[in-house]
């Protein structure tokens, strides 16, 4: 059978799986997207930016647990997708970018949208491609998506000059891949394992670290087992929220910068820590030699650059969370040490003294809107079960520590690389993914307007997504490290010219809805959620609210400041 | 933080961007290269690039696993602890005066080097040895006047028998 470059493209795309990709055409790609034209099977969503398209793949393959995949031209178009990429890197998110690449007799000739795309992504994907033969284009697809998915996942780029996929061509199927190079190590040390069985039965004051890596490994339901068999109290990162159930009274909350008091301080007061799937991210670890001094750390993760990398660990377990938390069930239900429920009441209830000095809290008011309120009560609203895809700031912050997620795969946020505008190209993604969930985009009046463009993608394609814009016209998290460590210097964080978020969702052909008084917050939420259609709600919020508790950077994150 | 010399032997697919993505880890991350030297192998599609860094005994860990991280990476050997075969070349061009020539020609007998050019007022030197070699050899030929000099990095291959 002969297909051009194109149409193997195409092809190679259905068969991973993949019914939905995000793109943007141009020169470099004209011939893909008449093959896409002609083909059923594979829904292309237009976006309005390259950058969307990329974080929208992001959104779509968090929710999905599957590979994104974005199609963008060549030059700008390319360019454009280095924020999403970089993104997806960084929190370790499975994406293939196919990007249009001028034809092979002009690279390098400085042609009409040439870049050295495959050069500029070098640094942050986890593997790249410039496809120069159509005979090696399905095979090299095809490696693609098996990179992107196995072992520590990530986002890989194939940059295709537009002869290749021009070009007519037998088809072969491309055999199984096999790499001499490239060998994940799935299966954890069984020594390491016992050692850590041994650890737990005898450790009196434990904690279990999760990350993103239990959320990439599907491991939440062994993480949760573990955690009840052994009476072992649970904190997460950013990346590592939903791992374990947010209203379990063995979660302690999120840890680090800004951690509840009592995660923080079963950190620094534990003598065993588990952690699975993290990769100790200054946001978490704060002053690196304070940081859980006292502990034993066993730490499990797929990718052997991540241990030892800021922290020394006692017990470094290179492997799969998922097989690694399994094994240790295994391990422990053989030794009997099935039920430790009784072990450690002195532990968990030093644990509900910190809570009950230092909950997590706020001031409310009557006259002015707390962000904290509007998170609060989108949580009851949604009844805790929304995916929920944040921009970058203040309003990721009081989205992590108010929304208690239960599940894993329902908090989409860019944690890694934070990158402000992420939560609106997301929440498209995921929604695609998720048609029958509820997705809200937690924004703030800044981040909102760097991707504000795609509002234009949900409206048209009928994606259903809800903004909530937590409104203080200010870049909140800039303005509240100036008012703590720079003099009140507001310098360039002042936004109140804003547009009018109303008339702006109007304009989209979207739902605009304000709120200005805590006594509508509830009817809002509730005629947002309710209302079919992209809704823009927008909430007139505390201005100088800032979010706590906060450990400054660089400090011990034991000593926090509370309010 | 006491910093150590290593030497890592790395066997890498023949591809176009290989030796970029590997410069590109070492400056990303802020390690150095010492020196850097790249060949293809007696297997075809297989390069091996030797490469020398000086670095803290935990940031070594991290560059071989970052470097094995890299999907065009096949096996990364530190060879620096093993029994090892080291070689480095280099040409110095050295002012070779008259009244020099006889003590020139016995310092390159010494160190069993060779003469590969003669002109006038100049010789050319071939060295072929481990760094300390090259660094005695010009330690002695400074004194006559150094032109320039032209080297490789190191190459080496552990003693045992078997590939690494």
């Amino acid at each position: 059978m002969k297909l051009t470059g194109a149409q193997i493209l195409i092809k190679m795309i259905k068969a991973e799986g993949v019914d939905t990709i995000f793109g943007y055409p141009g020169g470099a790609v004209i011939d893909i997207y008449d093959a896409l034209a002609k083909q059923v099977g594979l829904k292309h969503i237009l976006v309005r930016h390259e950058q969307g398209a990329v974080h929208a793949a992001d959104g779509y393959a968090r929710a999905n647990k599957s590979v994104g995949v974005a199609l963008v031209t060549s030059g700008p178009g390319a360019t454009n997708t280095v924020t999403g990429i970089a993104s997806a890197h960084c929190d370790s998110i499975p994406l293939v970018v196919f990007t249009g690449q001028v034809p092979t007799g002009l690279i390098g000739n400085d042609a009409f949208q040439e870049v050295d795309i495959v050069g500029i992504t070098r640094p942050c994907t986890k593997h790249n491609y410039l496809v120069k033969s159509v005979e090696k284009l399905a095979f090299i697809i095809k490696e693609a998506f098996y990179l992107a998915r196995s072992g520590r996942p990530g986002p890989v780029l194939v940059d295709l000059p537009k002869d290749i996929v021009q070009t007519l061509v037998e088809f072969e199927e491309p055999g199984e891949i096999s790499l001499k190079s490239y060998k994940p190590t799935y299966k954890p040390n069984k020594k390491q394992l016992n050692k850590v069985v041994d650890l737990i039965s005898k450790a009196e004051r434990p904690v279990i670290f999760a990350g993103g890596g239990v959320i990439l490994s599907q491991a939440s339901e062994e993480l949760t087992r573990l955690a009840k068999m052994a009476n072992i109290p649970v904190t997460a990162s950013l990346m590592g929220l939903g791992a374990f159930p947010g209203s379990d009274p063995l979660w302690l909350g999120m840890l680090g910068m800004h951690g509840t008091y009592r995660a923080n301080m079963s950190i620094g007061h534990c003598d065993l820590m588990i952690a699975a799937g993290v990769r100790f991210d200054d946001r978490v670890t704060g002053n690196i030699s304070k940081f859980a001094p006292g502990a034993t750390i066993v730490q499990i993760d797929i990718d052997p650059t991540s241990i030892h990398k800021n922290i020394e660990v006692q017990i470094p377990i290179v492997g799969d969370c998922k097989a690694a938390l399994k094994e240790i069930i295994h391990l422990m239900e053989e030794k009997n040490f099935r039920d430790l429920t009784e072990k450690r009441p002195e532990w968990l209830s030093r644990i509900r003294e910190w809570e009950s000095a230092a909950p997590l809290k706020y001031e409310q008011s009557y006259d002015v809107i707390k962000p904290q309120y509007v998170i609060e009560k989108l949580y009851e609203l949604t009844d805790g079960k929304a995916i929920i895809t944040t921009e970058v700031g203040q309003n990721q912050m009081w989205a992590a520590q108010y929304y208690h997620f239960d599940e894993p795969n329902h908090f989409i946020t860019s944690g890694g690389l934070g990158v402000m505008g992420f939560g609106l190209p997301a929440a498209i993604g995921a929604k695609v993914a998720c048609p029958d969930k509820m997705v809200v985009d937690v924004a703030g009046d800044g981040s909102i307007q760097m991707n504000i463009q795609e509002l234009m993608t949900a409206v048209e394609s009928k994606i259903d997504v809800k903004i909530v814009i937590l409104n203080n016209r200010y870049l909140g998290m800039v303005r509240q490290w100036q008012e703590l460590f720079y003099d009140k210097v507001y310098s360039s964080t002042n936004m109140e010219n804003a547009p009018d978020f109303v008339k702006l969702a109007e304009a989209y052909g979207a739902t605009g809805l304000r709120c200005t008084k805590p006594d509508q917050v509830s009817r809002v939420l509730a005629k947002g959620l309710d209302t079919q259609g992209t809704v823009i709600m927008e909430f007139i919020v505390d201005r100088e609210e800032s979010v706590y508790p906060m450990v400054p950077a660089g400090g011990s994150i034991t000593e926090m400041l509370l309010v | 933080m006491k910093t150590n010399r290593y030497l890592l032997s790395i066997l890498v697919d023949d591809e176009p961007g290989v030796l970029s993505r590997i410069a590109g880890l070492f400056s990303g991350r802020g390690f150095n290269i010492d020196s850097l030297s790249v060949a293809s192998t007696a297997e075809p599609n297989v390069s091996r690039i030797t490469m020398v860094t000086k670095c803290e005994p935990q940031i070594i860990e991290q560059i071989k696993k970052q470097l094995h991280k890299l999907i065009n990476v096949i096996t990364v050997n530190d060879l620096t602890d093993k029994k090892y075969v080291q070689r480095q070349l280099a040409l110095i061009k050295v002012n070779a005066q008259p009244d020099k020539k006889a003590e020139i020609l016995r310092i390159v007998d010494i160190f069993r080097c060779r003469i590969v050019d003669v002109g006038l007022f100049h010789y050319i030197i071939e060295v072929s040895g481990d760094t300390e070699k090259h660094d005695a050899i010009v330690s002695l030929l400074k004194p006559m006047g150094i032109i320039e000099i032209a080297s490789t990095g190191a190459i080496a291959l552990a003693r045992e028998n078997g590939k690494y």
